[in-house]
């Protein structure tokens, strides 16, 4: 189990509140659209810090401009992988950003293993660090 | 008016002294060109000086001038290299009839030849390097520069930029959050890194060294950036975020700061910092080492209020701003608005918009005097730290934005349920209030609500809310636009 407050991975911009309502999300969503965003929803079942590519739950929906059925992709992607991470991300396509804008996790498994710090002594008292994944332990699809 | 220059020739160059209007260097009919560097001075001529004048001899000493007539000019394309003030306006609300001496805003454009490319040094020792001890004026600063396209192309700009840094560490969409380690000074390595643990455990971005932190005898160097490692890497893992450490390696010579630099990436750090006091060559330098080690580069300002903060006198921030962007850091301090150290709101937005901008128009209520092309150069992250906590947060996010890092240095150590705590509060109030104000609340009137209300859920952040709930700063702003009174408040 995690030890850090919340027990949970804190990555994304509201992991430290309650759970979003899909009201809260559709919130979310509308601004993003305000904005002038694409929304994409990504999954995973290794949450590494460094793992920056989650399996893309289809592109980005560029030509999607309606909150609900962003919000109905959301749910197939739960319903598919309900054990799973899954984050909301919006892309920026405007000159000087071209980057993700948005990313919020909207599902995450029950039990959060967490991570392991390996430490690998080096010489005089330097340490390499490596943070190991207790689920990826088991393959890919059986972790959680 | 007419330019009073004196035909080029015989007369020009007759040996003894001539007014710096007639010797060439006061155009008020020249045109600029998009590849001039142009400068704004704020001028306060000695009593009977005609400040047209003054802003000739700083046209002048800035560029190619010296006190007399010499014929050696005639050797040269001097006409070229000769800097022009081509616009001098009294500033508002000073000279006759109001309570300030008579203050002139003088504008210089300077042949982009004077200067070397990829240079901060360079182009200070010719803008600042003589011109301030002039005994014409009283008062001189440097307001603002416009930096052509095809000069600034000749810099590296941020080694990062705030682009790839929120790429690097995976995180959108929302002010970064950071604090400073304290006490500043005494902590041993070991009671150092306990503090960072903490606070990045908790919920925090970043930890930060202060600027006077480097290696001392209650703390050498290697020991901080061993043990603060050990904090950074342990949080990450409890987390599951990347977490960083700004590792301060400035130091007294080149040698050793890259010594400590190496040491800091072999450690794996994401980022390193140093102080402005540094110096600016020093500054591109390690610009160049961060970019070449995928290095985030933190710079703190300390020393600038000594130069930057009397309205009459030195340079404007924002300049340093825009050199620093130049130089190539990736962060650098820019004020809070509300916290315990001097800025006026949109004094501060200027310097803002400066770092972050793609393009930046000319605005005379933030202090912008010109339109500033980026080149693409990239973003610099501002950084808030000083005297701010989470119950600020609806205002810091209205004036600050998403692209800057909030320090909450005292507000998250200094927490009542300890530094854990600490950190859930500031960032559970940065979360809830980002939510809100993207479903369109209006935080500005509602913030105070919303945070109780998150409150109610959120222990630590009901204790910091009753901790800190009547500490602000309200203070005069000492540099306030010239174009549009505001005041600095934190209610």
């Amino acid at each position: 189990m995690m030890t850090n407050p919340g027990n949970k991975i804190t990555q994304g911009q509201f992991s430290f509140l309650p759970p979003l309502t899909d009201v809260q999300i559709t919130a979310q969503i509308k601004y993003a659209l305000k904005s002038g965003w694409s929304l994409a929803v990504e999954y995973t079942d290794d949450p590494h810090p460094r793992n920056t590519y989650w399996e893309m739950f289809g592109n980005p929906m560029f030509d999607l401009k309606d909150p609900a059925g962003i919000l109905m992709e959301i749910n197939n992607c739960r319903k598919t992988f309900p054990s799973h991470y899954i984050r909301v991300m919006a892309f920026s396509s405007a000159h000087g950003v071209e980057s993700p804008t948005m990313s919020y996790i909207v599902n995450r498994p029950k039990n959060e293993p967490g991570f392991r710090l390996v430490r690998e002594e080096a010489e005089g008292r330097s340490i390499r660090y490596t943070i190991h994944s207790y689920a990826t332990e088991k393959p890919e699809g059986e972790r959680y | 008016m007419a330019s009073e220059t004196m035909k080029e020739g015989q007369d020009r160059y007759k040996s003894g002294v001539l007014p710096y209007k007639k010797m060439g260097y006061w155009e008020p009919d020249y045109k600029v060109k998009d590849t001039d560097v142009l400068a704004m001075f704020r001028i306060t001529p000695q009593p009977g000086m005609d400040p047209e004048e003054v802003a000739a001899a700083v046209a002048g000493e800035s560029s190619t001038a010296t006190w007399t007539v010499v014929w050696t000019d005639r050797l040269t394309a001097c006409e070229m290299y000769r800097a022009k003030a081509y616009r001098c306006d009294l500033v508002p609300n000073t000279g006759e009839g109001t309570k300030t001496e008579a203050q002139y805003f003088a504008y210089i454009a300077y042949e982009l030849d004077l200067f070397e490319g990829g240079s901060i040094a360079n182009l200070t020792a010719s803008i600042i390097g003589n011109v301030f001890g002039m005994k014409a004026v009283k008062a001189l600063r440097l307001e603002d520069m416009r930096i052509p396209v095809a000069y600034l192309k000749t810099f590296q700009g941020p080694a990062t930029g705030v682009i790839v840094e929120r790429e690097r560490l995976d995180k959108f969409g929302r002010p970064l959050l950071g604090a400073t380690t304290k006490p500043k000074l005494g902590l041993s390595g070991r009671n150092y890194g306990r503090v960072v643990y903490e606070a990045l455990k908790g919920g925090l971005d970043f930890m930060k060294d202060d600027e006077n932190i480097n290696s001392q005898p209650f703390m050498h160097w290697r020991d901080r950036f061993l043990y603060c490692m050990d904090a950074v890497n342990k949080a990450s893992a409890a987390t599951g975020e990347i977490k960083g450490h700004y590792l301060n390696v400035t130091a007294g010579t080149m040698e050793e700061m890259y010594l400590r630099a190496e040491f800091a990436k072999s450690l794996g750090s994401v980022i390193i910092m140093i102080d402005l006091v540094i110096g600016y060559t020093a500054i591109q330098s390690m610009a160049l080492w961060a970019r070449k080690n995928d290095m985030i580069l933190h710079l703190h300002r300390a020393g600038n209020s000594t130069y930057s903060r009397q309205k009459n006198h030195g340079m404007s921030f924002r300049v340093i701003c825009k050199w620093m962007r130049m130089a190539g850091v990736d962060h650098i301090h820019a004020g809070t608005v509300v916290g315990k150290l001097e800025g006026d709101p949109l004094m501060i937005r200027g310097y803002y918009d400066t770092l972050l901008d793609v393009h930046t128009p000319m605005n005379l209520e933030k202090g912008l005097f010109f339109e500033q092309d980026w080149a693409s150069l990239n973003k610099c992250m501002p950084v808030a730290s000083g005297g701010i906590h989470a119950g600020q947060m609806h205002q810091l996010l209205t004036y600050l934005g998403d692209d800057v890092v909030l320090q909450f240095g005292g507000g998250t150590i200094g927490h009542p349920q300890g530094i854990q705590a600490g950190a859930v509060a500031n960032r559970t109030a940065l979360e809830v209030m980002v939510q809100a104000r993207n479903e369109g609340r209006d935080i500005w009137n509602e913030g105070p609500q919303i945070l109780q209300d998150a409150a109610k859920w959120c222990g630590p952040l009901k204790a910091g809310l009753d901790t800190w709930k009547d500490v602000s700063f309200n203070y005069e702003s000492t540099d306030t636009p010239d174009f549009v009174p505001s005041a600095t408040t934190s209610v």
